[in-house]
């Protein structure tokens, strides 16, 4: 070996616990390597081996998953996953999180997941046409909490607004569980024809190995291994391990790889991100089974001085390596050169199947691919079932406050409060085809010069998921569904995106065991599988994890947008017929919290076949143009839905109570797997209901300008709008 | 009927405005390319919104001083019909075509939504398909559409009905209230001394179509063929 000028460092004990090797790692990188390792090659298996990049405690269980259905062209392990759309195209997405560095740092953190997702779908040849998120922050109380909400808000906007990607939906949830761990979760939707999608897999022994965008910094050095340790005290000390993002360099990248895709130049493409150079050239070498030389004093340098080490580890933000066909470089140049990128040979492709680094001409760094890309560390960690909790029985409520009263304290609380100050700040028009704006069940943007709409949403209940695992991880899957189904469009497949605690207690890694039960179960049942996603694990601080969170993004599709749904009533519209069986559960319900103050009992249970059935039944009446008006059941329950369904449409309604049972379990209970729909003719809806052996009852009228409970105890739709609107602005505005 | 749409880096409305262009003027927009320094032969140029040059000097600074401005220039003082939109106007206004500036909303922060606005002047070749006082509806999505101008601007500006755009609410009321973005004397949208060049910060490209939510914007394409054919 020639590696010497590299041994300078000694590599101590401490040396290789920084890194974040464990000893039986790192007996296990001493025996891969038949020697010791050099300061370059431990940083490679530091990152390659961190639980961000090797999902070495969660891969056992997201084999599990099912990801496979007639239309999923591209599963998980590319850069995204790929489904058909029909007519020659398809809808490549992703959700990825980004919850170390924005609680770090808000703004940069959440404004470079945004742009790392981007570059995960454009990578593979589509055009993002739609962007979501996952929020999750501590309680609204905690002092911290506004400071962070506003900069990751801002950081999203900054970036997406920046790229020309319409931010189309989302969900925020405020908890005490995330005080220390906020949990940043960005999702893209792009699309493609086809017949050009662009895969990681390098080949062509002797092929050029490219690097274009941005030049590499020292920003992100060890990024992907700070994501995967908890958080202490002395957390703000790793702002240096955030990367920042310059969506400008970004769009740039993004038009000059599309005009590059439009040619027959690329083989092989992947993008930069966790992990940055090292991650994507042991990706695409491993994937080729090819081998790589890499001369790394080529690659594009943001600043003097810097090391191998430096730049096997950055993750500076917006760049992509590529294979392209020999001969190729001057052509593909010419179109980085007008977008004023960096373009570099920095390499060639070899058949050793190693990875070879080259300092000015001296080696610095050869490692076996497949053994660091495949054979990373895989740990079966112990687990411990989640305790069930008892179903809560109606009997047990104070009742002590009126129902208007409680559904103007649900409407104004923070877990109900319109998101509006969060999406105003978003750009959800440009590209001009977004038809359902956020604020309803999923965004829906048309397919540029087609009738046909995309509908996307992301979804999670965490306090289910923390109260029940497997009933929790089923209800994640089984909303993004409905929300999906509301709009008229058929679900077609998810991205997952699994935030957890320390999977080195038995308890957490439990939830995570039972989530994925849950959500492979409901996946089965609703066709409804993984094409692709993600996992943030050690997502605690000081001992304290978060609620489990496997936020789940759901992608459908409407086939004419001349039938899809809203939440709006809209005039004309007669009565609201409830679809789906209520038994009133209240367990873990907003009600049972925001008003009677418990944080307990048995999440309502998932019926994944009477989910299905209901859900089919809503999507044909929706497609055959006999309801445009539809809103599914979910937080707050029956009368929570229909207020929202009021104030979007600004049109009042009588809500009906049940003949038996409690009043407020019918009226605030979360069973699943219900809608509530508007319609001329019920008649209709319910002969329809009954023919698909789906419960379905009407629940009310629509008229005036208040809600009411059989004509009694009003509240104007005005009225409640303000309070509904009101929340997030004031608790913003309060910021000291 | 002929038109051209301008595209600098960082431009991401480029398609809207092609759309609604095409949907005007039954043909097929032509693309410019910023470093060109020549214009087709067309009867309107667009100036789109976006983010020119990432906005990271003041927004539309940079990309005033590109080679294709020059040639806007020329034909502006040649009398074609020329419309800047969002990121647009800002860079008419730095390259002295519109007066005044755009600054930061007064709320600090990126604004999305519909907003009404009171058409001003319907003699204009962006506003003859409006009656006097309509309010229209479009939607905006910007960060800086702040407009401000010295008091004898503002003064001239008015005197002149060169004031085509105001933020208001669905009754026309023009008022603080109704200020979208702290905008002086509610201006949304300017013309130049001439009529040929219009500012705005709102966007009718994206209130084209039904699905849209509304069709208000239409009127605005409209009356530039109408001027022009």
């Amino acid at each position: 070996m020639s590696t010497n000028q590299f041994n300078s460092t000694p590599i101590t004990p401490e040396l290789v616990k920084e890194h974040g090797l464990n000893e039986e790692e790192y007996k296990l990188v001493l025996e891969i390597m038949g020697r010791e390792p050099n300061i370059n090659e431990l940083g490679i298996f530091s990152v390659m081996w961190s639980e961000h990049c090797s999902y070495k405690s969660s891969k056992k269980w997201l084999k599990t998953l099912p990801t496979k259905a007639d239309w999923v062209i591209q599963g998980p392990g590319e850069n995204a996953g790929v489904i058909d759309i029909g007519d020659g195209q398809a809808a490549i997405f992703k959700m990825e999180s980004h919850n170390h560095p924005s609680f770090i740092e808000p703004y940069q953190g959440a404004a470079t997941g945004v742009g790392g997702i981007m570059r995960d779908v454009f990578t593979m040849g589509a055009r993002p046409i739609a962007n979501l998120n996952a929020l999750r922050f501590g309680a609204p109380e905690h002092p911290k909490t506004r400071h962070l909400l506003s900069g990751v808000v801002e950081g999203i906007g900054g970036y997406g607004n920046c790229m020309g990607v319409p931010t189309i939906g989302g969900e925020t949830n405020f908890h005490a569980s995330y005080n220390g761990n906020i949990l940043v979760n960005a999702m893209t939707v792009g699309l493609a024809d086809t017949d050009n999608i662009f895969y990681s897999a390098a080949a062509g022994i002797g092929n050029p190995v490219v690097y274009v965008g941005s030049k590499t910094g020292r920003d992100g050095i060890h990024g992907a291994t700070m994501a995967s340790a908890e958080f202490d005290d002395d957390s703000d000390e790793k702002r240096p391990t955030v990367q920042v993002g310059d969506p400008f360099t970004e769009k740039l990248l993004l038009e000059a790889c599309l005009e590059l895709m439009a040619t027959d130049m690329i083989v092989a493409i992947q993008d930069m991100g966790a992990a940055g150079l090292t991650s994507s050239s042991f990706e695409m070498a491993s994937k080729g089974g090819v081998g790589v030389e890499l001369w790394l004093d080529k690659v594009p340098m943001r600043e003097e001085g810097m090391t191998p080490y430096e730049l096997m580890l950055s993750e500076s933000q917006e760049r992509m390596l590529m294979v392209l066909k020999p001969g190729c470089e001057e052509a593909a140049k010419a179109i980085f050169d007008k977008w004023e990128l960096d373009f570099a040979v920095i390499g060639t492709l070899t058949d050793t199947k190693r990875m070879v680094l080259k300092w000015h001409g001296e080696l610095a760094g050869d490692l076996p691919i497949d053994p660091l890309a495949e054979a990373s560390p895989e740990y079966d960690r112990p687990w411990e079932e989640t305790p069930k909790q008892d179903r809560i029985d109606p009997a047990s409520l104070s009742g002590k406050v009126d129902h208007i009263d409680a559904l103007k304290t649900l409407i104004a609380s923070p877990d109900l409060a319109s998101r509006r100050w969060i999406w105003e700040q978003y750009d959800h028009l440009v590209m001009g085809n977004t038809i359902v704006r956020p604020g309803g069940d999923a965004g829906v943007v048309r397919v540029s010069g087609t009738n046909k709409g995309i509908a996307a949403t992301t979804d999670c209940t965490p306090r289910y998921v923390m109260a029940d695992p497997v009933e929790g991880g089923k209800q994640a899957v089984a909303e993004a569904y409905r929300n999906l189904i509301a709009t008229g469009a058929k679900p077609l497949a998810i991205t997952d995106n699994m935030n957890f605690g320390n999977p080195e207690r038995p308890r957490i890694m439990g939830q995570f065991v039972g989530a994925c039960k849950g959500i492979a179960d409901a996946c089965i049942t609703l066709e409804f599988p993984v094409v692709s996603g993600n996992v943030s694990l050690y997502n605690e601080t000081n001992g304290e994890g978060i609620m489990p969170t496997p936020a789940i993004g759901g992608v459908g599709v409407i086939s004419d947008l001349a039938h899809h749904a809203t939440i709006g009533l809209k005039a004309g519209e007669g009565a609201l017929v409830m679809i789906g069986a209520a038994t009133g559960e209240l367990g873990q319900s907003l009600y049972l919290k925001t008003i009677e103050g418990r944080e307990e009992g048995a999440p309502p249970p998932v019926d994944l076949n009477a989910e299905k059935r209901a859900g089919t039944l809503v999507r044909e009446l929706i497609e055959l143009g006999a309801v445009k008006t539809c809103h599914d059941i979910a937080d707050g329950g029956l009368l929570v839905t229909v207020a929202e369904m009021c104030m979007a449409g600004k049109i009042g309604a009588d809500v009906s109570l049940p003949e038996q049972g409690s009043e407020a379990a019918w009226l605030f209970g979360e069973d699943q797997g219900r809608y509530v729909i508007a319609t001329s003719d019920p008649d209709k809806v319910l002969n329809a209901a009954a023919s698909a052996n789906v419960a379905a009852v009407i629940v009310g009228q629509i008229g005036g300008d208040a809600i009411s409970i059989e004509g009694d105890a009003k509240v104007s739709v005005s009225d409640l709008r303000d309070l509904n609107e009101g929340w997030m602005p004031s608790f913003m505005a309060d910021a000291t | 009927m002929k038109s051209a749409v301008i595209l600098f880096p960082g431009i991401n409305r480029e398609n809207d405005a092609i759309a609604a262009l095409k949907q005007a003027t039954g043909t097929q927009p032509t693309l410019v390319w910023h470093g060109e320094t020549e214009l087709p032969n067309v009867d309107i140029i667009m100036v789109p919104g976006g983010f020119s040059y990432g906005d990271y000097l003041r927004c539309g600074a940079m990309a005033a001083k590109s080679p294709i401005m020059r040639a806007v220039a020329d034909r502006a003082s040649q009398g074609v019909t020329i419309l800047g939109v969002c990121n647009g106007f800002q860079i008419l206004t730095e390259a002295g075509l519109l007066p005044g500036a755009l600054m930061r909303n007064a709320s600090l922060k990126f604004i999305c939504k519909n907003t009404h606005l009171k058409i001003e002047n319907t003699t204009t070749r962006f506003t003859n398909q409006y009656g006097k006082g309509d309010v229209v509806d479009y939607p905006v999505a910007h960060h800086d559409g702040n407009y401000f101008a010295d008091e004898d601007t503002l003064n001239r500006l008015e005197g002149e009905g060169r004031v085509v755009l105001r933020y208001c609410d669905a009754n026309g009321a023009v008022d603080t209230e109704t200020n979208l973005n702290g905008s002086q004397r509610n201006i949304a949208g300017i013309i130049n001394e001439a009529g040929n060049v219009l500012g705005m910060m709102p966007h009718p490209e994206n209130a084209i179509d039904p699905l849209h939510g509304g069709i208000d914007g239409r009127g605005l394409f409209k009356s530039m063929v109408e001027a022009v054919s």
